[in-house]
């Protein structure tokens, strides 16, 4: 595959070449193997501002952010909604002025409106980040789960026989099944939802997936199940009728693990709810590799951090003695 | 007296008599006088002449469907504003929807929007009533009042009808004082919280989907209901191939209904949502090029007799918004012609189906020969235009007090030169009347 080392921003991965997902997940494995030594700091961004600005609240992905950031030698601010203005009414664009007044190099951005980082990225010069907006995307969150499964599986692409991703759950609200669907397909993947129709989005399977509400048809010789979280403000709503209905029905319990492969792994992008979509024994099993998910995020976030501090110029392969 | 008017050297194109070729008219005490067809012109003598340089001669346009912002949001725009717009389209009339804060839904209100119009002296500004009490739905809002008042038609403004008993109810208390209902026929449930038409697009980009039966549903609700009462109804707005279908299948059974599109609606399609950009959120949504191409099929075959442009403005701070959080609107007065000139220019509408859609079908639809025709003895709002001129709206040349349209900076073809509202000369693109 030609890899192409050019990224301007990050807002999703639907407009990514194949070449350029191909190229931050080999920068990811180069800055993993960095967090993996006693010291874990490269000067790499030495002088580059990072803000990492979250309107919607979420430890998990800004603590990675932050800590990628931080590998990198950048100089990082944290601020959330809370904390910020956005609580005495300035708008998202005038609170992105301001932060552009203080010239950051990069903003990474978590917004509960779709399409925000795009607005961001047409007024303001900084690279954008996309760190999760509303129900479009989270493009580090499904960098970072073809990053795992490669770990396991070996490439994605190029395969005799394609590997079987099923992801099961709340597609229609879920930016991870957005990001990922767009990212396993370009790369070849042969991907599998499953969820009840209330949850599958209009016209889905012309993205190039495999639609079942079977859970079961979804999962048979799957190498990768990926169970998303159930939002439980959902519950009760037209969308399910209660948890024990959609744990009976949809979660993922031993006996339907067996009908993938035996070595299949099992995913989820976190927080989880225990014994809704996923029973804890396949949480915390064997198969389960979603705290591998959270270690490997930092490492694919460098490799994104480093690669948009370019501003759309190739980014050369960073050395790692 | 006032002097006689003359309009030469033009294309008259009249759809109330179908006839379309060169020639001259004289206006008389505001009325059309006489139309001399062919290359003879009318003599000057003793008259006011304008040429209009080889353009078009039409009646004056008229929307059924503008929201001026007054009383409440007179910062969007006020009555003044949105007529002094509405000439510079071409709009020798305007009906004003009753989304007003206060509703337009008592004579009170009425009286102000009808007052304010007659003092900017632009375009006609009509009162449209509110159908029931705060738009709420609940109850019957005083139409007779408001008719007495000037009131010229009942909508609901943006805010559809949910119940059928509520809206037989208004249809047949319209019909009492011989009044049009002008709908706005949504199923609320089925749109709730959407901010785009429901398909693969809103899937890839994440917006809450807002599906066409949302709006097909109703129409056929208010269809049925229309048969029941009896009542004169237009169906506004209409942004989906199955409404179309639906009404023609109406016409078909011989129901007097009418309906209308929106230039938007016939010119862009979702595609346009695509990068977020919140002058694209409009409701109804842009839908798929299919849906565009039924309404456009629908004003060919006269399925549709009207273009209402929704004309709605919203300040840039509701608009300089995260699309969700952004207001819905898209100004229509002054690009509504030149939009539909390029449906002229691709060849998929004739100019007089353009011209019958913005002028003589909206005439039919308020009823009582306000305007629509230039035959001798009808009011004398007329419209001159260069149809192919081109222009760019901005900042600067929109008169609208917002600006809240997609096409800002893109060069339009098609420019309203003069605008003669009851045999006055009320616009002219380049200063005045020699």
């Amino acid at each position: 595959m030609e890899q192409d080392a050019t990224l301007e921003h990050l807002l999703g991965l639907r407009h990514l070449t194949p070449g350029q997902i191909r190229n931050i997940l080999d920068h990811a494995k180069r800055f993993k193997a960095i967090n993996e030594r006693k010291i874990k700091k490269v000067p790499t961004l030495r002088g580059t501002t990072v803000v990492n600005f979250f309107v919607e609240p979420s430890t998990r992905t800004r603590t990675s952010f932050e800590i990628a950031a931080k590998r990198l030698s950048a100089d990082t601010l944290s601020f959330s909604a809370s904390s910020s203005s956005f609580v005495k009414g300035e708008t998202l664009l005038d609170t992105a002025r301001n932060i552009e007044a203080m010239q950051p190099e990069i903003l990474v951005l978590r917004h509960k409106a779709s399409g925000a980082p795009h607005m961001l990225s047409r007024a303001i010069d900084a690279a954008i980040v996309n760190a999760g907006d509303g129900y479009h995307e989270h493009p580090t969150q499904a960098l970072l789960d073809m990053f795992t499964m490669e770990e396991h599986k070996g490439p994605i692409s190029n395969r005799d026989v394609p590997l079987k991703v099923a992801i099961v759950g709340d597609i229609a609200h879920s930016r991870v099944a957005r990001s990922n669907i767009h990212g396993l397909t370009k790369l070849g993947a042969d991907l599998h939802l499953a969820g009840p129709a209330t949850m599958l989005p209009t016209a889905v399977e012309s993205l190039g997936v495999t639609v079942h509400y079977s859970v079961e048809d979804a999962l048979k010789d799957a190498d990768v199940v990926m169970m998303l979280r159930i939002q439980k403000e959902r519950m009760g709503t037209d969308l399910f009728p209660n948890d024990r209905e959609y744990a009976r029905m949809f979660g993922l319990d031993k006996k339907r693990l067996q009908l993938a492969k035996p070595d299949a792994l099992v995913m989820h992008p976190g927080p989880i709810n225990r014994g809704i979509e996923i029973q804890p024994d396949i949480a915390d099993g064997p198969q389960s590799v979603i705290l591998e998910q959270v270690t490997n995020g930092v490492a694919v976030r460098m490799a994104v951090l480093y690669l948009v501090s370019h501003r759309g110029r190739p980014a050369a392969p960073v050395e790692v003695q | 007296m006032e002097q006689d008017l003359i309009v030469t050297n033009g294309r008259i194109i009249d759809p109330a008599s179908g006839k379309d070729e060169m020639g001259s008219l004289r206006v008389h005490d505001g009325h059309i006088a006489e139309v001399v067809w062919g290359g003879d012109a009318l003599s000057g003598e003793g008259a006011r002449v304008i040429d209009a340089q080889g353009g078009w001669i039409t009646p004056g346009f008229i929307d059924l469907r503008t929201h001026l912002r007054e009383p409440g949001e007179e910062w969007k725009e006020t009555v003044e504003s949105g007529a002094h717009a509405a000439l510079a389209g071409g709009y020798t009339s305007i009906c004003a929807s009753p989304d007003t804060i206060p509703v337009n839904d008592e004579a009170s209100v009425t009286n102000l929007i009808r007052q304010r119009g007659e003092a900017a002296n632009a375009a006609r500004v009509y009162p449209v009533a509110a159908a029931t009490t705060g738009q709420r739905g609940e109850n019957l809002a005083d139409l007779g009042d408001m008719k007495a008042a000037g009131a010229v038609a009942v909508s609901n403004g943006e805010r559809p009808i949910s119940s059928a008993r509520m809206m037989r109810r208004v249809m047949e208390y319209s019909r009492t004082f011989d009044l049009p209902l002008m709908t706005s026929s949504f199923d609320l449930s089925l749109s709730e919280g959407g901010l785009m038409n429901e398909g693969l697009l809103s899937t890839i980009m994440g917006l809450a989907p807002i599906p066409s039966e949302a709006e097909t549903i109703a129409v056929a609700r208010d269809i049925e209901l229309a048969a029941l009462t009896g009542a004169r109804v237009h169906l506004s707005r209409l942004s989906t191939a199955g409404s179309v279908r639906l009404l023609r299948a109406a016409q078909k059974r011989g129901l007097n209904i009418t309906g209308d599109a929106t230039p938007h609606h016939l010119t862009l399609t979702e595609e346009a949502n695509k990068t977020y950009d919140t002058n694209t959120k409009v409701f109804p949504p842009l839908r798929t090029e299919q849906d565009r191409q039924a309404l456009i099929e629908g004003l060919r075959d006269g399925t549709l007799s009207c273009v209402a442009t929704d004309h709605l403005p919203q300040n840039i701070a509701d608009k300089e918004l995260e699309f969700v959080y952004a207001q819905a609107g898209i100004l229509g007065l002054e690009t509504a012609f030149p939009l539909m000139m390029n449906l002229v220019r691709e060849g998929v509408l004739s100019a007089q189906q353009v011209i019958s859609a913005l002028s003589t079908g909206p005439a039919n639809v308020l009823g009582h020969g306000l305007g629509g025709s230039l035959e001798p003895g009808a009011v004398a709002d007329i419209t001159i235009s260069q149809p192919d001129a081109p222009w760019t709206p901005t900042q600067e040349t929109l008169r609208s007090m917002s600006f809240n349209t997609p096409f800002l900076g893109t060069e339009l073809r098609g420019r309203v030169t003069w605008a003669i509202v009851g045999g006055s000369v009320r616009y002219a693109l380049h200063g005045s009347i020699q």
